[in-house]
């Protein structure tokens, strides 16, 4: 069976020639090319993916032009892009505008150091790597909010005043979200996480905990119906407003990447990872295809979420947070931890009781924030309006 | 209950990927065709046409046939072309006036004319500004001998913006494809259609221009 680590053994062994650090060090750089290239090549065509998909659940052709089915889509828009004119606002900030999407696409690349794509396949294991996860995609906030201040531009600004608002506020509940993930794991390691879910994965143990990590999960990398930071339609693309060229292209790959890692870390913290499903372990598949499978699948809800929604409001998206999102993964937490201490090994009632507590917690939101806050009164026809008189 | 219409939302977008649903989308100026509109073209079953050529088949399912695709428009249509009659055209400037714009502008030449028998006037300079152009239509009403009629072409792109500006030359030179916009007699005509026949100057108007003789006697009895 290939893995990350006989690949290791092999670059090592190859290069066994030059001294011990040396050798750590090369074989490392070019595992880490290799990662970060793939996942470049994987984004690239994604965008079409993602565009063509859409177009099918709206009822529209997407990209047909270019190639079969435009498949050779993501080549023309690099190639445009690539070749188009490097412009730098004359009253922007150089170092912060050049710098800003730099670090977009290095926060992004660097989350997948540590997630587990198969047995003994990720680049490093740390003991903290929900930890460092957590706090790498909050760096996304700051390099939004250097792209939208070095601009130099009203709607830039605003969009990043926004990006900086939104993701700030919904990382809260993400990380309470996780809270009883790690409870159950007793461990923060994503190794550790994975290997915790081989009798039962957590989306059916934490439906609360999923639901609200995955709306985080929207909302932070900021797609719809959580866009307010880009919203094409007010804000002219938000932070991205003035970037052109090379730049822009650096954005929208790390855009497009986003999804495929939040796909990736719900597969590792809720699917199970690499693991396969219970009743499906005699087939002799591969655990990275697995991994690669239930990728998939999130990848296409995200989709379907993405092409059904229209875009909250900026006040909804802060209220939805603090209102609905935080109760539930306090929630969860709070049934977690007392399932813990109390029915810590029978599984069956702790998921009849965590899978009512959703769906009456989804129904209790839903009428209590359903209910019409703004009751007009009867409108009482005025003296001087009275007609017959 | 609230929260519902999201979920309703859900199952439509569903139902359009896994259901075949007709994309109504009109692709212009061409579109990649598959087998069928192929064999449509030929007036073809297309199982039999996939059979006979192969290698069409071949080539329209990695999308590599391009067809061209008309978008539908209606006869009416107040189109950027302007039609304009030369022969017609007395010089009057109705248009002109009538412009609530102002971007027409006409200048007539009378040396050497005898406007006295009924002749025209040269026209020197008959100049649209189609940049500022509304497309209300109101100089075709206003014109009294059916001179100028809209056109049904819409394809009038330019890269310089004084290349908008239509002058005499280009009217003269321009396909005479009237639209059926303010000109009844033009619809009565069954066979007509303004996108692809053209119409003569004399077939244009509501009525036959007059005989020379005609106009001779008309201003000698005024």
């Amino acid at each position: 069976m290939i893995s990350f680590n006989t690949l290791y053994l092999f670059l090592e062994n190859l290069l066994s020639f030059f001294p011990d650090k040396l050798v750590f060090i090369i074989s490392g750089l070019i595992m880490s090319v290799a990662i970060c290239t793939f996942l470049i090549g994987l984004g690239s065509i994604y965008t079409w993916f993602e565009r063509r998909v859409i177009a099918k659940f709206q009822n529209r052709p997407g990209p047909n032009r270019w190639g079969p089915f435009g498949i050779l889509q993501p080549i023309a828009d690099a190639v445009k892009l690539l070749i188009k004119e490097d412009i730098i606002p004359r009253a922007a900030d150089k170092m912060v505008f050049i710098a800003a999407p730099i670090i977009f696409l290095c926060t992004t690349l660097l989350v997948y150091a540590f997630i587990p794509l198969g047995m003994d396949s990720q680049l490093g294991n740390t003991n903290v790597a929900l930890l460092f996860v957590l706090g790498i995609t909050s760096v996304n906030a700051l390099s939004v909010f250097m792209a939208g201040w070095a601009s130099r531009n009203k709607y830039a600004t605003l969009g990043a005043i926004r990006a900086v608002a939104m993701l700030i506020s919904y990382e809260v509940p993400m990380a309470v979200s996780l809270m009883g993930i790690v409870m159950v794991s007793q461990s923060l390691s994503l190794v550790g996480i994975v290997n915790a879910q081989s009798s039962i994965p957590f989306i059916i143990l934490q439906p609360l905990g999923a639901m609200t990590f995955m709306i985080a999960a929207i909302a932070e990398m900021s797609r719809a119906p959580f866009d307010m930071i880009e919203s094409e339609s007010e804000l002219i693309g938000g932070y991205i407003t003035e970037y052109a060229g090379m730049k822009f292209a650096i954005f929208q790959l790390s855009e497009f990447l986003a999804p495929i890692f939040t796909a990736s870390l719900f597969t590792v913290l809720f699917l199970g990872g690499s693991l396969p499903p219970k009743f499906l372990e005699f087939l002799p598949i591969p655990g990275i295809l697995w991994f690669a499978a239930k990728s998939f699948v999130i990848t296409a809800i995200l989709l379907w979420f993405r092409s059904t929604w229209p875009r909250l409001r900026i006040d909804q998206i802060m209220g939805f947070a603090w209102k609905v999102l935080m109760p539930a993964a306090i929630l969860n937490t709070l049934l977690v931890g007392l399932q813990l201490v109390f029915i810590r090994d029978n599984y069956i009632l702790q998921i009849i009781i965590n899978m009512s507590t959703f769906v009456v917690f989804i129904y209790l939101i839903a009428n209590i924030l359903g209910q019409k806050r703004l009751k007009l009164k009867e409108p009482v026809p005025s003296e001087l309006a009275n007609m017959d008189a | 209950m609230y929260g519902f219409g999201l979920i309703k939302g859900l199952g439509i977008t569903l139902k359009n990927i896994l259901f075949f649903q007709r994309i109504n989308t009109t692709q212009y100026p061409d579109r990649k065709a598959s087998i069928i509109d192929l064999a449509k073209l030929e007036n073809k079953n297309f199982i039999s046409y996939a059979f006979n050529n192969p290698k069409k088949t071949l080539k329209s399912m990695l999308g590599m046939i391009v067809i061209s695709d008309k978008v539908d428009q209606h006869p009416r249509f107040r189109g950027e072309e302007f039609s304009w009659y030369e022969e017609r055209c007395t010089g009057c400037a109705s248009c002109a006036k009538y412009c609530p714009l102002g971007i027409i502008k006409i200048v007539t030449d009378q040396t050497g004319k005898n406007y006295a028998e009924g002749q025209n006037y040269d026209i020197e300079t008959f100049d649209i500004d189609i940049g500022r152009c509304m497309f209300c239509g109101l100089c075709v009403e206003a014109c009294p001998y059916d001179a100028l009629h809209m056109g049904s072409g819409f394809e009038e792109g330019q890269y310089k913006r004084n290349d908008l500006v239509i002058d005499v030359e280009r009217l003269k030179k321009a396909e005479k494809k009237p639209s059926h916009w303010f000109r009844p007699q033009l619809e009565k005509k069954d066979d007509y259609s303004p996108f692809d026949d053209e119409v003569a100057w004399d077939k244009a108007g509501r009525h036959q221009k007059p005989s020379k003789d005609d106009l001779k006697n008309k201003w000698i009895r005024r």
